[in-house]
């Protein structure tokens, strides 16, 4: 039975039904014309989020195993972020527009002093949403191998007793990445120096084989500096008199920046090297014609 | 609750200077004291802002060649500074405080008048101070955060008058603070219940209490800073076995909620301005008392967030962004009521309601950054860029300045008497809009993609989008310019205001304007529904 149907019948008695039908179709006429006009406009405001979310890049190249999962977590943020965003500022300028003082009058708007439902409803919803995010973000953190055990596999330097602070120590479900390559990197005003222990060599480049993880402990010689290649969307700071560890994983062959990104003095936005990451032939070659022999005194 | 002051009683009113000359004399009336503070701030706001332009000139190409390397983040390191220390910290918290919350609470003056006087004039010497180190030996060069080993490595002198200058900053701001907390709670007229004050007295409680409660470790920590400069101590230094990160960790304790006691105080202003030109009582007055209490449980746990690439163990990470992400909660709450109070009103579209406006819109949009950044993995890519630039700026520019300015347009007929001229105003409002949006929202994308901050130099496929910002940066100066003239002309030739030109119902308005020197020419008016507009005692006016 439906709304008209049910009216009809419970008040069929008291008014003649010609009258009652055209109040009721006014009615419902106007309870649909502020629904409907709400509605589209809160599915346009989604729809317009969702399209400019996925079809909106802001981001560079993904050249790294943390790339593509930093994305999947900045469009969810960045569509979330926008639907608010056009929500609130539609709902001020409406209000500037629809309630704003015409000169022919006086007099003060409603004594609306709060309305308990609502305000509970925008203190749990985004309670919730926040929430929901924070465990995704969680999620995300996890996949990235934030959580992992660090763990720096190098034959020279683990000893036990060393205090290691905390990077990211991101692991692949990708066997090839098992393979671990470890690099020592030390930085200083204004540049980093990369050494690789199993060839005995420095280098100022940074030459790494693509898909295979790479491991580096990072300290630094003076001041705080940070590494950031943002194609591989990590960031570590290089901290005096405090190892770091960073664990990566590149897929994808190219050459990227790495960036100084904590103010390290008047040099500090020339403080770059670059990254190379290569085949693993070709990272091979590159390694055999660096490597120096161990030296016997 | 009976304590009577009158500090014109205990002082010899002849000794007190009149007309404008009060404005620069050791006065204890604490509209004195609020001007002095606002004219102030705004002086240092100029130069602040010059060397915003100074930063935006240099980055207008990807080489740099406008000045020299360490000068430029001499500049950098003042422009922080300045900005917030001695421009939006002294402005939202001492220019406007002082002005209004004796009238609040229905008080003659504040519970204490000298050191009222004490803390305002520490903060002249003590800028005129940071200013001046440039040309001793060159300024402070570490960045406002003054992370060591920097600013031990940096020279010497600046780094020190830097420290000076911060510590004697926060002596002032602690005063405030303190000042604020005893007037609030001990100073209410009888009969004034604390559930029936104004929002921005709930504002400066809550900023008050952030205020004393963490500015002594700031304090302390940049004590401990300067002896490893002067006295080669050991605390922070690595040469010496001392540990960075605990000053990133005692830095942030101070100054994450600093980012509170500037927009809280913001957050009470706009409480104050909304309902007065929407013609309808603030929305939801409980709940919002309860969210800047929360704001302030929440401010003083979530500092580590800054620190999220500085070596930090998972479990940390993991607390601060939950923490963090929640203060979005409190927060989302005040801006939904701002927008309903807007809803259903008889909205006059003036300068003040503009700005206002203006707020809302930009902190909301600096909000949402600001969750994600909260966000571990998400903050581990944008950490130390351009997008953390752009974001603080929607929050402390596009927030608290536009509240600033929002403020003025509002309370300059109390102060002075005269009415803005509204034509300049709204040609402010939009210069402003325009060039702060154009200067800092490309900025997101800069950070996004590879531009860190605090750099004088940067790759030339930045170039454009970085003279966009410039210009924007370039209209945000313009824009005061219509300000300053409105400001000058109306100071002397403005429209009379009358008493009330809003029909306000705060109590500020139910006296003269500007008001006599003890506020009001009999008892303090009781004011039971600062917001009851649409009431009767609203109808009656």
């Amino acid at each position: 039975m439906n709304l008209n149907d049910f009216l009809l019948t419970k008040y069929a008695g008291l008014k003649k039904l010609n009258i009652l039908r055209i109040e009721i179709q006014i009615f419902r006429n106007q309870l649909l014309n502020k629904n409907i006009y709400l509605i589209l406009i809160i599915s346009l405001v989604f729809a317009i989020s969702f399209w400019i979310g996925f079809n909106v890049n802001l981001l560079p190249a993904e050249a790294s195993i943390n790339a593509p999962i930093y994305d999947e977590l900045f469009k969810i943020l960045f569509i979330i972020g926008l639907i608010i965003f056009i929500g609130m500022t539609l709902a001020v300028i409406y209000s500037l527009f629809k309630f704003r003082k015409r000169n022919d009058q006086i007099g003060d708007g409603i004594a609306l002093e709060g309305n308990l439902s609502l305000e509970i409803i925008w203190t749990i919803i985004p309670s919730i949403i926040v929430l929901l995010i924070g465990l995704y973000s969680y999620n995300i953190y996890d996949r990235m191998g934030g959580m992992k055990e660090l763990n720096h596999n190098h034959e020279m330097m683990s000893s036990n007793a060393e205090k290691i602070w905390a990077g990211i120590s991101q692991t692949s479900d990708n066997e090839k990445a098992i393979n671990n390559l470890s690099i020592e990197v030390s930085a200083m005003q204004f540049a980093f120096l990369f050494n690789y222990p199993k060839g005995n060599f420095i280098s100022g480049e940074l030459h790494v084989p693509v898909d295979q993880k790479v491991s580096m402990k990072m300290e630094s010689k003076d001041v705080i500096h940070a590494f950031w290649v943002p194609e591989f969307r990590i960031k570590q700071d290089i901290i005096p008199g405090q190892p770091t560890i960073l664990n990566f994983t590149p897929t994808k062959v190219g050459k990227y920046p790495i960036i100084c990104a904590e103010l390290c003095g008047p040099y500090h936005g020339g403080m770059r090297a670059s990254i190379i990451v290569e085949e693993e032939s070709d990272y091979n070659e590159w390694f055999n014609k660096n490597k120096k022999p161990e030296v016997n005194l | 609750m009976t304590i009577s002051i009158d500090p014109q009683k205990t002082n010899n009113e002849s000794l007190q200077p009149k007309g404008w000359l009060r404005y620069f004399s050791f006065s204890l009336d604490h509209k004195v004291i609020g001007i002095q503070y606002l004219v102030c701030g705004f002086l240092f706001y100029l130069i602040g802002g010059t060397l915003a332009s100074a930063i935006r000139i240099e980055l207008a190409s990807p080489m740099s060649d406008f000045m020299p390397r360490d000068v430029y983040n001499q500049v950098l390191t003042l422009h922080g500074t300045i900005m917030i220390f001695l421009w939006i910290v002294p402005v939202v918290n001492g220019a406007f405080g002082n002005y209004l919350i004796p009238f609040y609470v229905g008080a003659r003056d504040m519970a204490f008048p000298r050191l009222n006087a004490v803390a305002f004039w520490l903060i002249p010497p003590s800028g005129l101070m940071l200013v001046a180190s440039y040309f001793v030996d060159g300024a402070a060069q570490a960045g406002w955060t003054a992370y060591p080993p920097l600013s031990i490595t940096t020279p010497q002198s600046g780094q020190i008058i830097w420290i000076l200058s911060v510590l004697l900053l926060g002596g002032s701001s602690i005063f405030g603070g303190i000042n604020f907390i005893a007037t609030i709670i001990k100073l209410r007229r009888p009969g004034l219940k604390l559930m029936q004050l104004p929002m921005y007295c709930w504002a400066m409680l809550g900023t008050s209490l952030l205020v004393v409660l963490s500015t002594p470790v700031l304090a302390g920590t940049l004590i401990l800073l300067s002896f490893d400069i002067i006295a080669n101590t050991g605390f922070f230094n690595p040469v010496l076995g001392g540990n960075v990160v605990v000053y990133q960790h005692l830095f942030w304790f101070y100054s994450h909620p600093a980012v509170y006691i500037m927009v809280l105080p913001a957050f009470g202003l706009v409480s104050e301005i909304l309902p007065v030109h929407a013609r309808k009582p603030l929305f939801g007055y409980t709940t919002m008392v309860f969210s800047i209490m929360g704001i302030v449980v929440l401010g003083l746990v979530v500092w580590a967030h800054h620190m999220f690439t500085s070596g930090t163990p998972p479990w940390m990470r993991l607390f601060f962004t939950i923490a963090t992400a929640f203060i979005a909660v409190p927060t989302g709450i005040k801006f939904f009521n701002w927008v309903a109070t807007l809803w259903g009103g008889k909205i006059s579209i003036n300068s003040a309601m503009l700005f206002s406006c203006g707020f809302i819109i930009n902190f909301v949009f600096g909000g949402i950054t600001g969750v994600a950044l909260a966000q571990v993995p998400f903050d581990i890519h944008v950490h130390d860029t351009y997008f953390v630039v752009a974001h603080f700026h929607y929050i402390v520019y596009g927030g608290t300045v536009f509240i600033i300015f929002s403020s003025i347009y509002h309370w300059f007929p109390k102060v002075t008497g005269k009415m803005l001229n509204e034509k300049f105003g709204i040609l402010h409002f939009i210069i402003t809009f325009i060039g702060f949006n154009l200067c800092f929202a490309p900025q997101h994308w800069l950070g996004l993609n590879g531009m860190p901050r605090r750099v004088a130099e940067y790759d030339p496929q930045f170039q454009f989008v970085n003279q966009i910002s410039s210009l924007g940066a370039l209209l945000m100066a313009i824009s005061t310019i219509p300000f300053l003239i409105n400001v000058f002309l109306s100071v002397r030739n403005g429209k009379n205001a009358g008493d009330n030109p809003w029909n306000a119902l705060t109590p500020e308005w139910l006296t003269s304007s500007p008001p006599p020197v003890e506020n009001w020419e009999g008892e303090a008016p009781l004011v039971e529904e600062p917001y009851g507009y649409g009431k009767e005692i609203s109808e009656q006016k």
